[in-house]
């Protein structure tokens, strides 16, 4: 709401030099004034009945489908207590009642499982990211990424374990772009003090639970001054409230330099939007690549599970050699968020004794074994364990 | 220490978000933030190396333990991988005491799905408000009753070919057990009606609904006389019916709901209403089928499922003359294998059952027949012989 009223106060500055491309720009104010009155929909109790939850599941595009199958496939053999509600989302329409349909199945189940849902250049630009259209009406502010060496995966550094917090609502991703006089383009970057409270907050608070000792908040204030400042500023507040928890902050160029170079000096990680998907995606591949490390965007009533790196997949897609790790440790953390912690471990222990100890691993990380490969080998051991399942 | 405090720490922020509709732009990021798995330990085993399933069962009175004996007799004959663990629970009988209600509840926590039968609730007033079945669905909070009433091929009614589903808020309403005489000769009973649990009925009937793949939802009140009450249940049911853009939300009056069920049951689809509507819609309904003797119902709450026959009697006429119909307690057994995910279990005792009625040969006095209970569990074992494979 802050980040709308900021935009219209904005607007009201810059009216008059506009003239003829007013239109377009009251179309872009018009979505997200309506996004934030979504908020008065009411919020509703859990969806779990006798045991079992339902979950929102959002195949996307690319490899998605077939790696939320395999998800699908892995609970249903370990039995876990959870049913899954299927909606697609069409990328290549231009109308939004898909992803507005997703979005209502997910305020009514508060949790969801996506793979990525792509978001063709080609298109007009009026026709925004349906990924960010979710995030923004779900309003799942925080996105989290534990980055973590695994000792089966061979690369160049070792011992990293590194969390990322990054805003995900505002920032460079506020879709408010526009040409005020044509071959200039102005895109608008927003920050707000109340979101960037909140990232914080939710930053250290993280960290405290987490048994963290820092935290780093990245950004780029000698340019950006008052944008990235006033995040900086945030953090600073937020930090005061943490005394047991040492605050630094450092700038995204040498943060990356960093990252490349020792990432092992890194521990708690809190940005913005951009800078975060580009450090999120560096610490990725310095872990071993997108098909590894799971995703979560945590609103104050919504979660929102996926890979951390939110790749389509396009290339890899129905070949059978995606790596369903990702996939499968994502639902692992949606089983943790639905207080399902036995199965959220079998599971999760299974797909790492399949990657450490048996070594059979997909090609992305240079094994290779297929994705359906890996799939059996996890169920095989959730069956070892003594477990109950369905049959194999 | 720590696993208390973690626990505590989860425990208050729960609490905070599941706050009663609180300013909501004030709370910032106050979602419990998921724990770690080596802070709860504290969470039920589910390894069941036997592949056993245990089940508590409550037989209840009257005609309850016949039933359940039919039950045991079917799954024994069925090599059905289910193991019944009985309390005696009764209040008629003075079966009855706190011990015992703990007793079930422990045994309800621990294996998550029971079977009931009618926990009689005698007339006269003797000191306690509450009967022992309302006490054990509160303290359960099995909060929605759902009977699903489906014409039995075979056995034709007044009305064929019926498929309805009630679903009926079970915890509060009429049933609040609140009752004073303020001045003598004048009774207050109270009903109460929240709006916490109107959405949460709402919001089962509508998930419900979506899983099954139903297209309406009926709400049915009495608002233009309580308007508070149960006006508060209508806004709560339109309120929900937000989120579900593909069903369509109606509301009926009671009295008009009654006469359309005798008259054309057809128009409707799943109906949700507060406590006392439900009770008399669902005796209703089974009616319209065949009575009592033959619809299954099931209560849940977020953890624990509860089945049970769909009309709740004691049939205490019935008692040692072998004449209950066990149709609706086998049905219900078949949809509790069905919860319990042994689908092909369930789909082998519901065929067996379904079958028995639709060759007609044994039928119990209810249906116009003139066979025993006996009997007809005789019948339907032998038809479990005959299982399709699949």
């Amino acid at each position: 709401m802050a980040a709308h009223s900021a935009v219209l106060s904005a607007s009201k500055i810059i009216n008059p030099f506009w003239g003829g491309r007013l239109g377009n720009t009251v179309k872009v104010f018009g979505t997200t004034l309506t996004s934030h009155r979504n908020k008065t929909l009411l919020t509703p109790p859990p969806a779990k009945y006798g045991g079992r939850h339902t979950v929102t599941l959002i195949p996307g595009d690319g490899i998605g489908p077939e790696l939320l199958n395999h998800v699908r496939e892995v609970f249903r053999f370990s039995c876990v207590p959870v049913d899954f509600e299927v909606v697609h989302v069409n990328s290549a329409l231009e109308t939004e009642d898909d992803i507005n349909n997703a979005i209502t199945a997910i305020r009514r189940n508060g949790v969801a499982l996506k793979g990525n849902i792509e978001t063709k250049h080609t298109m007009a630009p009026s026709v925004k990211s349906r990924n960010n259209l979710l995030r923004t009406s779900l309003d799942l502010y925080a996105n989290v990424m534990h980055c973590q060496s695994l000792p089966g995966v061979q690369t160049r550094h070792k011992n990293i374990d590194i969390m990322i917090i990054r805003e995900n609502t505002e920032g460079e991703y506020s879709s408010l772009e526009h040409e005020s006089v044509s071959g200039v383009v102005e895109s608008l970057k927003i920050i707000t003090r109340n979101n960037s409270l909140r990232i914080a907050d939710y930053a250290f608070r993280l960290a405290r639970e987490k048994g963290r000792r820092r935290v780093t908040a990245v950004h780029k204030a000698n340019i950006m001054k008052l944008g990235d400042g006033l995040f900086l500023q945030c953090c600073r507040e937020v930090a005061s409230g943490y005394p047991d928890i040492t605050f630094d902050s450092m700038i995204v160029d040498n943060t990356t330099m960093q990252l490349v170079s020792k990432p092992q000096q890194f521990d708690v990680m809190v940005m913005p939007n951009l800078y975060g998907n580009v450090v999120s995606n560096v610490c990725a591949g310095l872990v071993g690549g997108p098909g590894l490390v799971p995703g979560a965007n945590y609103g104050r009533d919504y979660a929102v599970f996926e890979t951390a790196t939110r790749n389509t997949g396009k290339s890899i897609a129905d070949r059978n050699i995606a790596n369903p790790t990702a996939m499968l440790l994502a639902g692992c953390m949606m089983l943790d968020h639905l207080k399902l912690y036995d199965h959220a471990s079998s599971i999760r222990n299974a797909v790492l004794t399949t990657m450490n100890e048996n070594r059979l691993q997909t090609a992305d990380i240079g094994g290779q074994g297929t994705t359906s490969e890996v799939v059996q080998s996890v169920m095989r051991i959730i069956q070892s364990k003594g477990q109950l399942t369905a049959d194999l | 220490m720590s696993v208390t405090m973690a626990a505590a720490l989860r425990g208050s922020l729960v609490t905070l978000v599941k706050g009663l509709g609180g300013p909501r732009w004030q709370q910032l990021a106050s979602r419990p933030l998921s724990v770690s798995a080596g802070l709860c330990s504290a969470e039920a085993p589910p390894a069941r190396a036997d592949a056993t399933f245990k089940v508590t069962m409550v037989p209840g009175d009257g005609v309850g333990p016949e039933l359940m004996t039919a039950v045991k007799e079917v799954f024994k004959a069925g090599d059905v991988p289910v193991e019944f663990e009985e309390f005696h629970l009764s209040e008629v009988q003075n079966m009855a005491s706190e011990d015992k209600l703990e007793q079930v509840l422990t045994s309800m926590k621990n294996n998550k799905v029971a079977m009931k039968g009618k926990i009689h609730t005698p007339m006269e007033f003797k000191g306690e408000l509450a009967s022992y079945e309302m006490r054990l669905r509160r303290k359960l909070d099995l909060f929605a009753n759902v009977v699903h009433v489906n014409s039995l091929q075979g056995y034709s009614t007044r009305h064929n070919n019926l498929d309805l589903v009630i679903i009926r808020e079970q915890t509060e309403g009429e049933y609040s057990s609140l009752e004073h005489e303020s001045v003598t000769g004048v009774i207050e009973c109270l009903k109460i009606i929240t709006r916490e649990k109107s959405r949460r009925i709402a919001k089962f009937a509508f998930d419900y609904a979506t899983k099954k793949g139903r297209s309406k939802v009926t709400a049915v009140h009495k608002a233009n006389i309580m308007k508070l009450g149960d006006g508060l249940f209508l806004q709560s049911c339109a309120e929900v019916a937000q989120l579900y853009p593909k069903i369509k939300y109606e509301n009926i009056i009671i009295d008009n709901c009654c006469m359309q069920l005798v008259q054309n049951p057809y128009q409707f689809d799943v109906l949700v209403m507060p406590n006392l509507y439900g009770n008399i819609i669902d005796n209703l309904a089974a009616g319209l089928v065949g009575g009592a003797g033959v619809v299954p119902g099931e209560s849940y709450s977020a953890e624990y499922a509860v089945f049970e026959t769909g009309a709740r009697h004691p049939f205490a006429q019935a008692v040692g003359r072998n004449i209950a119909n066990p149709t609706a307690m086998l049905l219900s057994a078949a949809n509790m294998l069905k919860h319990l995910n042994l689908e092909y279990h369930s789909h082998m005792v519901s065929d067996a059952v379904k079958r028995v009625i639709k060759q007609g040969k044994v039928r119990t006095r209810d249906l116009g027949g003139y066979s025993t209970t006996g009997d007809f569990v005789h019948a339907v074992v032998e038809n479990l012989r005959h299982r399709p494979v699949y």
